[in-house]
């Protein structure tokens, strides 16, 4: 299967089906046994470099560190990408995340959504064409959740691409959504099963 | 990959600084072994100063075990080990830089100390100046090759015993040397030859450990 730029491509499926493992095998961090992973149609273990560059994946765990502030969590997260941010760049997404209140607080302290929130912000500072997340509304507040589906919208308008996978219904009108059923459908009109193997 | 490489390196300085206990931990633990040693073997400063360089060196690696079992287990925990491995850069500077961080933040800091150390082994002054400069040239290979350690023993239960049985037969060739140096400047033959001999093993654990334990790291997280 084929993801063009503009689209969003929702990977839905019962819990163990293996939603995560499929995001993993297409972030690169797990190898697939048969078949592969091709990024402007090549595999992303030839053009690995280029591809991390333009991809960012945010797993169940936030990597976020508990000891930093939110500020110096994004700003590792973009220099861990090779880029420069300056904390006149990265507050006023902290503050569009709804965390204005705990920019000096170490993360630590914050809750298990404001700490999504961290994680999330850091996706959008670094600017990259592909989001790859799973269930990143775990957590979050109706607003927060409403937040995300707004990033979504306006990410894959700009020409961005998305994979991710959510149990919570989600508002993405006039985006270009194609969807990916893994295992059996639970409930979901639009369903499709094919092993998926490509990206591009 | 500078930036990569510094900010690996600025991150783990950053961590250290909030969390104090958690690396002094092991420069106590340090201080305190070798300080054992006088007390238990008396006060004779011939027999002091013929064991000085084996304790001062079996206790920096003993400490070094200590510091290494968090190196990347807390990063694998909260997901930030993963975060790193998808930078752009290959793993192997991540590895590097990890290693860089626990030297200057274990490394540097026991250099400091161990002069001290020395004087309660009534070393002579040559010989402090040459444990100083066996323990520079060596406790980077502790943290290169205890790296490896950490890499592989990662998301294992019991990995701490694990590590300490994996690593410290390869601490032996740092340990004979270093150890061998001091020993060998008290026997008036100078520490030429142990230093070179620690120096090229330091140099074959920096062009190989790194990219052991970027492998590992790839391995552990798939």
């Amino acid at each position: 299967m084929d993801l063009q730029a503009g689209q969003l491509l929702l990977v839905q499926g019962g819990n163990g089906r293996g939603k995560t493992s499929f995001l993993r095998l297409l972030s690169g961090l797990s190898q697939p046994e048969a078949g592969e992973v091709r990024w402007n149609g090549e595999s992303i273990d030839r053009v690995r470099e280029t591809y991390q560059q333009s991809m960012v994946y945010l797993a169940h765990a936030n990597g976020v560190k508990d000891d930093l502030t939110p500020v110096e969590n994004v700003q590792i997260y973009a220099g861990l990408r090779g880029q420069k941010r300056v904390q006149a760049e990265i507050e006023p997404v902290l503050v569009r995340m709804g965390l204005a209140a705990c920019l000096d607080l170490p993360a630590r302290v914050l809750s298990f959504g404001q700490r999504r929130r961290v994680a999330l912000a850091g996706l959008l500072v670094s600017g990259a064409l592909l989001w790859i997340l799973d269930e990143p509304l775990t957590g979050l507040d109706v607003r927060g959740v409403a937040e995300v589906e707004t990033l979504l919208r306006e990410h894959v308008r700009a020409g961005g691409m998305v994979v991710m996978t959510t149990h919570q219904p989600l508002r993405l009108q006039g985006v270009d959504t194609v969807m990916l059923q893994i295992g059996p459908v639970m409930q979901v009109d639009g369903s499709v099963s094919a092993p998926a193997n490509e990206a591009a | 990959m500078w930036r990569f490489l510094l900010t690996v390196i600025r991150r783990d300085l950053l961590l250290a600084a909030r969390r104090k206990g958690d690396w002094l931990t092991s420069q106590f633990f340090f201080v305190m072994v070798v300080s054992m040693f006088p007390l238990g073997i008396g006060a004779d400063p011939e027999q002091l100063r013929r064991v000085a360089g084996g304790v001062l060196w079996v206790a920096a690696l003993l400490a070094s075990l200590l510091s290494l079992q968090r190196l990347y287990a807390d990063d694998h925990r909260d997901g930030s080990l993963e975060q790193m491995l998808l930078s752009p850069q290959p793993a192997l500077i991540l590895a590097l830089g990890k290693a860089i961080a626990h030297w200057l933040i274990f490394g540097l800091p026991l250099l400091v100390i161990a002069p001290l150390l020395g004087l309660q082994f009534a070393l002579p002054p040559d010989a402090i100046g040459t444990l100083v400069i066996a323990l520079a040239i060596g406790t980077p290979v502790l943290s290169l090759l205890g790296g490896v350690g950490a890499a592989l023993t990662l998301g294992l239960r019991g990995g701490g015993t694990l590590l300490t049985l994996l690593i410290l037969p390869l601490y032996v060739p740092a340990l004979i040397f270093g150890a061998g140096a001091v020993d060998g400047v008290l026997a008036g033959q100078g520490a030429e030859a142990q230093l070179s001999l620690l120096g090229a093993f330091m140099g074959l654990c920096l062009l190989l450990a790194p990219w052991v334990t970027g492998a590992a790291l790839r391995v552990s997280v798939d």
